[in-house]
């Protein structure tokens, strides 16, 4: 059997007395569209955290493409094609929406480093930046600052930027999350054209989102998995009912 | 993968791309410089003083403005450029371009020492380390008098004529010109800087970290080589303060001289590279006239002007005029 796209084997965390992540066990395979879900405070992005390299796990192994990563700097994961979005908008807010992508374009070309030539002068770049956000639709306000755009136009953004990283695996972390409901239309159609070899883990509350767009779907409960499967025998599920009973995602 | 088919394309992509080019008003700060020349020749020295500064003053928009590093110790190379400049110069090597590059050298391995260590912060804790760095060397002058002359300043400095051929002028005629020219290749150098994918990337630092990191910036590094370069340049002001006024005293290692630097660069506006070349010659003549008319309370009145610039005029007078640019065009 192929090694998963990401891996992670008894992965622990805790704050002090309270653990976020107990003997996590998880696997994203490549192309996979996969949901995290689970109530509040359950540790999805306290998992998202620790996959990408924010947090430090106590316990366990995370492996990418087959590869240990436990012990390797965010940056350095990014690097090897691990990259993450932002629950709440994490953009450069001043700047032009086109210079938000061109950033993360350059990191990853290892033109960010240079020091003589004009950013200018790196016009593939700044030509894939445009086409990146022409696909999305955010072309027209590629020159705006980005803090002056419409919130759903900020989620969207806030995933071209990652894109501008060409991940294999994509951590989308509440991508609809603060979003008017009239507006995740926008959002739903952008992950469903995303490449179809790219290894996506959506973080979500949005149900229709969630059963929209994931094949399979994993419930977290106070830091463990609770159950995973596909979304008929999640939906079925009479533990996952319990946990969520009376509980509909908040807007 | 990237065709751009988008006919409105390569506009904006000109646009984007074409930031760096020099624009008409950039030449403003220069023309102003050579009418200053012949204007107001009686304040040649002044006007030398001034010219050092702003280039002080860049030299923290870069980490201030630019990579968003908050520090109250930039006097740190500062003086010790000057330091090293008047050292030379007091001990048989006078000639001055040399000794810029000295000053330099030395300012920027304070920088890339003391940033090794201390930029790992960030906030307060930063603010408090870069305080400590610029008390230290304080002291070190102080205590190392044999070498810096201690409190009494460092003496006999002589410094050679520019190119053996331009003597330092009573009038002050040489020191401006020295400085003015020094700080014109500064700023390109700054501007070329801030300009290029680099600065891109510590605007990208100052605006949110976090995602700096995780779009795999190492952003440590980054920030470690705009001060080492922040601080070289830093170096460079202090030296031509050094060498035009002969004198080098403890002062240009003090808290007041970093405090300064950092309100005439707030009063002219933060990290737009221009707001040094507004604020410090404001800042420097205000000192100067008000000193004149009121010696005694003339801080009163810096004191009252800075209040009003940070009520009226956030962003500094380039944040304020811009603000006003923009009403004057919107109602159309």
């Amino acid at each position: 059997m192929s090694a998963a796209s990401l891996e992670t084997q008894g992965l622990c965390k805790s704050f002090g007395a309270l653990p976020v992540a107990s003997d996590i066990d998880f696997r994203l395979e490549s192309g996979a569209r996969h949901a995290l879900i689970g109530p509040n405070g359950a540790g999805k992005t306290s998992f998202v955290n620790l996959v990408a390299g924010m947090l430090r796990p106590n316990a366990g192994r995370i492996l990418l493409g087959g590869e240990d990563i436990t012990r390797l700097s965010q940056a350095a994961r990014v690097k090897r094609g691990l990259v993450r979005t932002f629950q709440i908008s994490a953009l450069f807010r001043r700047l032009s929406l086109i210079e938000n992508v061109t950033l993360a374009i350059s990191e990853r070309e290892g033109a960010a480093g240079d020091l003589i030539r004009p950013s200018g002068r790196h016009r593939k770049l700044i030509e894939e930046a445009y086409a990146l956000l022409e696909t999305l639709g955010l072309a027209e306000e590629a020159l705006r600052p980005v803090n002056e755009l419409a919130y759903g136009r900020q989620r969207l953004a806030d995933v071209a930027v990652s894109l501008g990283l060409r991940p294999k695996v994509l951590l989308l972390d509440e991508p609809a999350a603060g979003v008017p409901s009239g507006e995740t239309g926008a959002i739903i159609d952008m992950i469903e054209r995303l490449p179809s070899d790219l290894a996506l883990l959506i973080i979500e509350h949005d149900m229709d989102l969630v059963f929209r767009l994931a094949k399979r779907i994993t419930v977290l409960v106070q830091g463990s998995v609770l159950v995973e499967g596909p979304p008929q025998e999640i939906a079925a599920d009479p533990k996952v009912r319990q946990v969520y009973l009376g509980e509909r995602a908040p807007r | 993968m990237a065709a751009v088919s988008d006919i409105a394309a390569p506009g904006v992509l000109d646009r984007f791309a074409h930031r760096h080019r020099f624009r008409l008003a950039e030449a403003l700060p220069w023309l102003a410089t050579i009418a200053a020349y012949f204007v107001f020749p009686d304040y040649l020295s002044l006007g030398a003083q001034i010219l050092a500064t702003v280039l002080f003053a860049l030299s923290l928009d870069l980490v201030l403005g630019y990579a968003g590093i908050i520090t109250l110790g930039h006097a740190a190379f500062f003086g010790t450029g000057a330091y090293a400049a008047g050292i030379l110069a007091a001990n048989g090597w006078g000639e001055p371009i040399t000794g810029l590059f000295a000053a330099a050298l030395v300012a920027g391995l304070a920088g890339l020492a003391s940033g090794a260590v201390i930029l790992r912060t960030t906030g307060l804790t930063l603010l408090m380390q870069t305080l400590v760095v610029a008390a230290m060397l304080s002291e070190v002058a102080n205590k190392a008098s044999r070498i810096t002359g201690g409190a009494d300043g460092l003496q006999g400095m002589d410094v050679w004529p520019i190119f053996g051929q331009f003597r330092f002028d009573l009038f002050g005629r040489t020191a401006y010109v020295y400085c003015a020219m020094v700080l014109l290749l500064c700023w390109l150098v700054v501007r070329a800087i801030v300009h290029s994918s680099f600065g891109r990337s510590l605007t990208g630092i100052r605006e949110n970290v976090l995602r700096m990191h995780a779009v795999g910036s190492p952003v440590t590094h980054r920030k470690l080589i705009a001060y080492t370069i922040s601080a070289a340049l830093a170096g460079i002001s202090g030296a031509l303060i050094a060498q035009t006024s002969q004198f080098v005293g403890l002062g240009v290692l003090g808290l007041e001289r970093s405090g300064t630097v950092l309100i005439m660069l707030i009063i002219g506006g933060v990290g737009q590279l221009y707001g040094a070349f507004i604020g410090v010659p404001l800042y420097m003549i205000a000192q100067d006239r008000f000193s004149e008319i009121d010696p005694v309370y003339w801080y009163f009145w810096i004191g009252l002007f800075m209040i009003f610039v940070v009520m009226f005029a956030r962003g500094g007078v380039l944040g304020l005029s811009e603000r006003i640019w923009r009403a004057r065009r919107k109602p159309s």
